[in-house]
This record gives structure tokens, sequence and C-alpha cells, in this order.
């Protein structure tokens, strides 16, 4: 066990380097970083010395090994744009990159796990067939998309509910949350239904495909040979067998949902980091890009160490099967 | 599966198209109707996406044929719409229809090479990774994990925002395709590199590539000749569904504002310019191109998802 976990935790290490790595070149390659901070009045002096200051004119190792070193502090250096703090900036968009994806697994979860129930035990039924159609449709649409369907139908059209922002929001120490406010939970709705339809049918199909095959094994056979009612075997007996895999699904994908919510950000002007990525992205800020991309990629990269280290812990076979 | 009879061959060999029409892959696609909805769709938009030149009511690129009086028509059987813009006009007097069409083909065309472009880069890594193994298959699955440790559309984000800042800026607009290829490649090559690799490991096994090694057959033809055949129906149905995939990533990079430019839109940056416009009531110039992405990915991924049952062993 113990060689399993370091074998593991080296091996998240690895890849934590790599992207460090990555962010590191697009820093320091993608265009000059001398360039792109000063100003037209800077003399070429002014500009030899800012170059010395960053450290610029040190080895490549030097100069990577410091770029690691800085990241691992949260240090990232300061915004061409604004001159702010990296990784200040981060963090105040931080609280509503995380609202947004944690709303969206919860409705993921709430709405997927039903449909996926009722699919499975209604096989064939139009109903049935009619959900997985929709949900063929759901895969293939891209989340851009589907918030702009959204913001058609229920900002434009209906004037239900708010297309851009957060709204009111309350601050709780560092942490900014909408959910206390009515505005900030009416301007949560279309986003985060936007960023889950995918989820939804992920576990939708997952729930389906996992409910057919328990429905046939011995234990559900034997439940209504006992005369267990239906309902009961259905939801106590059968979906707790499919719960795992689902889990382990919504553990997983929650790093993409952070990724993917830089979409569902832009589509309906949410103040979050996905948002400030694109910026930069347009802005060339190259030490937000490279922000972003670390502690996006730390997030994804502890997650998926987690739920391997938690398998490996339930399931002593999966310990010596990987590597 | 069960019930089809197999008929017995004639004394003649049956043409390909014959041989085809009696395969277990084209009744199977017979006897499921999305697979054929997917098929008529997908022909019929591919068809008149590579026809807009002769079909579209004007040449979108041709800023001599946009009329300003023309602009934010509205579709035809609206009370304002106007022959011959079918869909409306856009804020420019651009025809919708056409900037649909051509936009489409710049769409499908950029499917198609990454889907391209990805299949040989992870075709022959994968090969070459599987069947040398070693080093040289630890570094390249490693490279692998690596790249599926990033979240794809961030990767597919970065390579193309800054390989469109490494260009000169008289190449940008010619470039952006280019660049968008390669960034599509680089987040899914892994994904065929890994299959290829796991069924080459199975594959270089077997007697008949031991045989093939015997003769002193050169490596390079026991990958292409000998093993590549036999890894390729699991590719088929990836590289369908990764032409999806790509034509999507490809549509919410343009909507982002780091993939195609105006003067070469493609449906991806038709939204993000209708898109501008949503609460203007201008709804035509958004909704028509998000339906034409819809049922160009829909379609793919309805055949993709045939192929996948239909090539399923498991499922015979």
């Amino acid at each position: 066990m113990i060689v399993f976990l370091i074998k593991r935790l080296a091996n998240a290490v690895l890849v934590m380097l790599a992207v460090a790595l990555l962010a590191f070149l697009i820093f320091r390659f993608a265009g000059d970083p001398v360039e792109l901070m000063a100003n037209e009045q800077m003399s070429q002096a002014d500009r030899i010395e800012l170059r010395e200051k960053l450290g610029l004119n040190d080895s490549f190792l030097t100069q990577f090994g410091r770029f690691v070193g800085n990241a691992a502090q949260g240090d990232f250096g300061i915004s061409y744009r604004n001159g702010q703090d990296v990784m200040k900036l981060i963090a105040e968009r931080f609280p509503a990159t995380m609202e947004l994806a944690l709303v969206a697994t919860v409705l993921s979860l709430l709405i997927g796990i039903p449909l996926g129930v009722i699919t499975a035990i209604h096989r064939g039924r139009w109903y049935s067939e009619g959900l997985q159609f929709i949900s063929i449709i759901g895969v293939s649409l891209p989340s851009f998309v589907v918030g702009i369907l959204l913001i058609l139908v229920f900002a434009v059209t209906l004037g239900l509910v708010p297309a851009f922002g957060r709204g009111d929001v309350v601050q709780l120490g560092w942490w900014s949350t909408g959910l206390l406010t009515a505005s900030g939970r009416a301007s949560l709705l279309l986003p985060s239904l936007a960023l889950a339809l995918y989820q939804i049918t992920l576990v939708m199909r997952l729930v389906r495909a996992e409910m057919m095959e328990v429905l046939r094994s011995d234990f559900v056979k034997f439940a209504r040979a006992r005369g267990v009612p239906r309902w009961r075997i259905y939801f106590r007996h059968a979906l707790r067998n499919c719960l795992m895999p689902v889990v382990t699904m919504t553990a997983m994908n929650f790093g993409s949902l952070i990724a993917f919510a830089l979409i569902t950000e832009t589509v309906f002007q949410w103040p979050g980091m996905g948002m400030l990525f694109i910026q930069a992205v347009t802005f060339l800020d190259m030490p937000v890009m490279a922000g972003y991309l670390c502690i996006v990629s730390f997030i994804f990269v502890t997650l998926n160490t987690l739920v391997d280290i938690a398998y490996a812990v339930i399931d002593p076979r999966l310990r010596d099967a990987t590597r | 599966m069960t019930d089809h009879v197999q008929q017995t061959t004639p004394a003649r060999k049956p043409s390909r198209l014959a041989r085809f029409r009696q395969s277990d892959l084209w009744w199977s696609f017979t006897h499921k109707p999305s697979a054929i909805i997917g098929a008529v769709i997908l022909t019929f938009l591919i068809v008149t996406a590579f026809a807009a030149p002769l079909i579209a009511p004007q040449n979108p690129f041709d800023p001599a044929q946009l009329e300003l009086w023309n602009s934010e028509l509205p579709p035809i059987w609206e009370a304002d719409g106007q022959w011959p813009y079918v869909l409306g006009t856009d804020t420019q007097g651009r025809d919708m229809l056409s900037a649909i069409l051509y936009g489409s083909r710049i769409s499908i065309l950029i499917g198609v090479a990454s889907v391209v472009l990805s299949l040989a880069v992870g075709l022959s890594l994968g090969l070459v990774a599987g069947y040398f193994g070693r080093f040289i298959d630890n570094f390249l699955m490693r490279i692998g994990d690596v790249l599926l440790s990033i979240p794809t559309i961030l990767i597919a984000i970065l390579v193309s925002a800054v390989a469109r800042q490494m260009l000169p800026p008289e190449l940008r607009d010619v470039g952006s395709a280019a660049v968008l290829v390669l960034a599509i490649t680089l987040s899914a090559w892994v994904q065929y590199a890994r299959t290829v690799r796991a069924q080459t490991i199975v594959e270089r096994g077997k007697e008949y590539v031991q045989a093939a090694r015997l003769l002193k057959t050169p490596a390079r033809r026991i990958m292409l000749k000998h093993i590549l055949p036999n890894t390729l129906t699991p590719i088929m149905v990836a590289a369908t569904l990764n032409f999806g995939m790509a034509i999507l990533t490809e549509a919410t990079l343009s909507f982002l504002g780091i993939g195609m430019p105006p003067s070469q839109p493609s449906l991806g940056t038709l939204i993000r310019l209708g898109n501008q416009f949503l609460f203007s009531g201008v709804w035509w110039v958004v909704l028509f191109p998000v339906v034409q992405l819809c049922l160009l990915v829909v379609s793919v991924n309805l055949l993709g998802d045939w192929l996948r049952d239909a090539l399923n062993p498991k499922l015979r």
C-alpha cells in the first residue's frame, strides 16, 4: 500500500512539474516579458535593468526552478494588464467558479440519477427512448450553445431570470457567495444548468447502464422472489449498487467542469476564474494564463489522485494492478 | 443479427459495392433509423456546404456584394423579410444563409483536417510505442498521461492563443485554420495512440507477426501492413466521434475569439458575432448558425453511436 501511495504521488508530482514547465514556457517564451511589461517611455537602460531584476538572464534551469518555487508558494508574479498580484486576482474570482461548478454537480446528480433509473426500469417505453435520444443531443450540444439557447428562451423571450453577472453577493470572510441573496440565486440558475447539462446526460447514461446490469443480478431476483416492493428493490437494493461509479465519475469530472466553466462564464459574463483567463488570453497576459493553468491542473490532478487512492483503499486488487 | 443469412457466393466475384451491401455493417445500418437520419442529414450538410459557391445567394467574403441598406433583414417568413435573404441578414447586410453555408465548409474542413492529422500522429506513435516497447513506449505514454491530466479544452486554448501570438501579423488570418488544426490535434492524438498501442501489444505476440519477423520483414512493413489493419475497428469509431468533437472544439475556440477571424468566419465565429446582438431582437443572426452547428454535430454523433454498436464484437 505504501509503495502504491508513493508511486501514485510521484506520478502526480511529475504531472504537475510538466504542467509547470508548460506554464513556464508560455510565460517566458511566448513573447518577451520585458517588452510586454515595459511602456513606451522606458529607456533601453531601464529595460536592461528590468531584465536583470526579473532574472531573465539566468540559465534556463535556474529560471524554471525559481518559477516552480514561487508557484508552489502561490506566487505567479503580477498581471501585465493591471499590475495586480496574479494569485490575488485568481483568489478573488475563485469562489464564483467554485460555486458554479458545485451547483452544477449537485444539479447533475439530482436530475441525472432519477432519469437514469427511470430509463433503466422502463426500458423500451416511448419516454425512455425519447430521453435516450435527447441525451445524444445533450452530449452533442457544445456548452456555449446551450448557454445561448437558455438565454434566448428564459432571459430574452420570457424574461424570467437574469442572463448576465452574479447578482448580489455576500462576503463570508474571503469567500463571496451568491447563494444567500435572491438575485444571486436567480443569476446562478441558467449558468449552472448550462454547465450541468453535459454532466446530466453522462450521469443518466451511466446510471442507466449500471441499473440494467444490476437488475439482472441474482440478489435482485431473490428480492423479487421474496416479495420486496418494487420501488424498494429499485431504490434501496439496485440503485445503491450503482452509485459507486457515479461518485467516481463525478469526482473525476469536477476538474473538467471547472475548466469547461470558462466557456459558460464567457457566455453569461460570470465573474469567475475562467473569464479572467479568457480576458488574459485576449490581452496576452501571460502570468495570469500561467497561474490559471497551474491552479486548474492542480485541482484536476489532486482529484484524480485522491480518487485513485480511495479506490486502492477500498479494493486491494488495484494496488498491484496500477503500474 | 442472427437472423441475417449470408447468401451463397455466386461464381463470379461480386463487386465491392455488392459485397458491402451484403455485409453485417450495411445490415445494421439499414435497421437503425437514427443512423439513417444521421447519414442523410450529414450528407445533405456536406453537399450544401461544399456547393456553397454554386448555391449560395451571395459570396459573404466579397465586400462588394454587401449592401448596408439590406442589413438586419429578418428571415423570409417574417413581415419584413426579403428575397433572396431566406434566413435574413446580419448587421453588415451579409446574407445569413450564405454565411452559414460558407461557415459550415470551414468548420467541416477544419474538422476533417484535425481528424486526419491526429490519426496520422496517433496511429504512428501508438504503433511505434506498442511495437518497440521499453523506453520509447514509456516516454510517449508519459507524454500522453500529462496531456490527459490537463483538461483538453485548456490545451487547445493555450496552443491556439500562443501559436497565434507567434505568427507574424500578416499571416494571422491565413494561419488561423492551421493553428486550430494543430491545437485540436495536440489534444486528440493521445486517444488514438493509446488504443493502437494496446492493440499492437496484443497483436505483436501473435504467430503471424512472429512469422513475418522470422522472414526478416522490415519493422515498418510489419507495423503498417500486418498490425495496423487489425487495430482499425476501434479506431474507426473513435475517429467518427472525434470528428464531432473536433468541430465542437473549433466552434468553441472560435466562439471564445481565439479561432477563425471574422474575415473567414466558421460557424463558431458566426455564433460569436451574432451573440453580441442577442438582446437587440436580431435573434436570427445567432439562432441559425447554432442550429446548423447542432445539426452537424448531432448527425455525426448519431453515426458514431451506430458504428460503436455495430462494430462492438460483444453485441454481435
